[in-house]
């Protein structure tokens, strides 16, 4: 394997746009959110910084920077410190196996050069989104266990019961879209999807990810972890300023990485539907421009469900929780892949 | 040579994590400095081209095991690991000869056998290959582990509900 300096170039510059894209799309999904909530409830919500409050990210990430830094008295001091960056670490690096466009090859002076949009086509593929995305429940862990605080403790130990309970119907679901395409490469599993998106050809298993990708995000009806009116602030209690805004940061950061996976997964990743891009004929470079935007729709709007979801639906009790995660989503998520065997057995 | 020092460096790391593990009187330090070994051999695995077994280690051990482990320890809420007593206390005069033993065992092993052990495929990890050589070459003890898997399990579930059936 030999890779060109401009192949590394091309990597790098891949991975400072991502990082950076990422980080402006969860500060204006801050926004989003409380524009969609006020949208919602028939509020008007942030709009005086800037045109329609474009500019209250910016104000709020001055505000967390601004704000005074306690570390309080009574908390372990390695695992307060070292939580919120385990948090935030896992939520960022799964991005990198995202495909968000489709490769191109072209020859620079004499030499082929492949243009991928994707940061690392890994062989084990979507193995990679499962066991890095697991190790977020680490940051919830210390941080409940640092914190020396009952809520925090016992926002801790839910989270943790939550995620490794919702991980199990995640990975079946899964299961049964590599059936389907024969390969755990992302970039393979979108080809697969030219003619049909998996959506609908599994409908049941885009459902059991969608509520598994809901509760492993922490998202309502799933914030049993820091659900404000029982555990005060949850797991994050005691933390303040940057510390705190880090929560948030992977909190965002994680829903982002999810929606991208459940468009890449079950949305046709960056293909264009109804045949569009081959009637339009474009020149190769507008096409992958075209097959990016797709992407990024798709994932937009996805986001905009978890938005759209947290505001429409109240919280689950602990007992339903469990009950719908080993109960209800696991026998389902059993039954597709069965069913998916079956029908890929006989025809 | 950049393999070389990358082996050093995660060696090392394991090393040091595995010297913690036993070192630390907190066992939420103790299961953090595992996390990091664990880590750190998930290293070692890329490195010899095995990137199946290395992220399913990542996932099974880091991800599932220990996870499991940090939740129990803090469901009981235990803060520091309690000072062996009576004969216990005196194990460390046998443990620590025979670890040595047994140390040196392996090296030997290991130097002996060095010639062997270098990776002449490269794509020997790829999630293909393993999948081929479990259903075809190695199905029988494959399947063997995952009967001995369902009875382990069985029998966990068996011992819990007795349990609770005593209590009521």
């Amino acid at each position: 394997m030999t890779i060109t300096l401009l192949e590394l170039g091309f990597i790098l510059v891949k991975v400072i746009v991502i990082v950076v894209l990422m980080l402006l799309t969860v500060a204006y999904m801050t926004l989003a959110e409380r524009r969609v909530s006020a949208w919602i409830q028939d509020r008007k919500g942030p709009n005086r910084v800037g045109p329609a409050g474009l500019f209250q990210p910016i104000a709020d990430g001055l505000k967390f920077f601004f704000k005074e830094d306690i570390i309080p008295a009574h908390v372990d001091r390695f695992f307060y410190l070292i939580a919120p960056i385990i948090m935030l670490v896992p939520a960022l690096l799964t991005f990198a196996i995202v495909p968000f466009g489709d490769q191109f090859s072209t020859y620079i002076g004499d030499q082929l050069v492949t243009f991928r949009f994707q940061i690392a086509d890994l062989n084990v593929g979507i193995l990679y989104f499962v066991s890095i995305a697991s190790l977020g429940v680490y940051g919830l862990f210390f941080a409940g266990y640092s914190s020396n605080n009952k809520y925090s403790m016992l926002g801790g130990l839910r989270s943790s019961a939550q995620m490794i309970s919702y991980e199990i119907p995640m990975g079946l679901s899964i299961v049964a879209v590599i059936l389907m395409s024969g390969t755990l490469r992302l970039q393979d599993i979108v080809f697969d999807q030219y003619q049909l998106w998996n959506i609908f050809r599994q409908p049941l298993g885009f459902l059991i990810f969608l509520v598994a990708a809901f509760a492993e995000t922490n998202r309502l009806p799933f914030d049993l972890p820091e659900a404000e009116q029982e555990l005060v602030g949850g797991y994050h209690t005691e933390y303040s300023s940057m510390k705190f805004a880090m929560y948030f940061l992977a909190e965002y950061a994680n829903l982002i990485t999810s929606s991208a996976i459940i468009t890449t997964l079950f949305l046709g990743g960056w293909h264009v539907p109804f045949g569009i891009l081959e009637a339009l004929n474009l020149p190769i470079i507008a096409e992958q421009i075209v097959q990016i935007l797709s992407f990024a729709v798709k994932t937009g709007f996805i986001m905009f469900l978890y938005l759209w979801v947290r505001w429409t639906l109240p919280r689950f009790r602990y007992d339903q929780l469990m009950n719908i995660g080993w109960k209800k989503l696991l026998p389902l998520a059993l039954l597709n892949i069965v069913v998916t065997a079956l029908v890929i057995a006989i025809f | 040579m950049l393999v070389l020092t990358l082996f050093f460096i995660f060696a090392g790391i394991a090393v040091m994590g595995g010297i913690l593990v036993v070192s630390f009187r907190n066992p939420i330090y103790c299961a953090f400095a595992l996390v990091v070994t664990l880590f750190a051999l998930a290293g070692e695995y890329i490195l010899l081209m095995a990137h199946f077994i290395a992220i399913v280690h990542i996932a099974v051990y880091a991800g599932a095991i220990m996870v499991l482990f940090l939740f129990v320890v803090m469901l009981l809420n235990i803060r520091t690991e309690e000072r062996a007593s009576g004969g216990v206390r005196y194990m460390i005069y046998i443990a620590i000869p025979m670890t040595a033993v047994l140390f040196f065992e392996l090296a030997y092993l290991t130097f002996k056998g060095f010639e062997k052990a270098y990776v002449r495929d490269t794509d020997l990890g790829t999630v293909e290959r393993i999948g081929e050589a479990l259903f075809s070459q190695y199905v029988l003890p494959f399947e063997i582990a995952s009967i001995v898997l369902i009875v382990a399990m069985i029998g966990a579930l068996y011992l819990s509900k007795r349990r609770l059936a005593i209590g009521e």
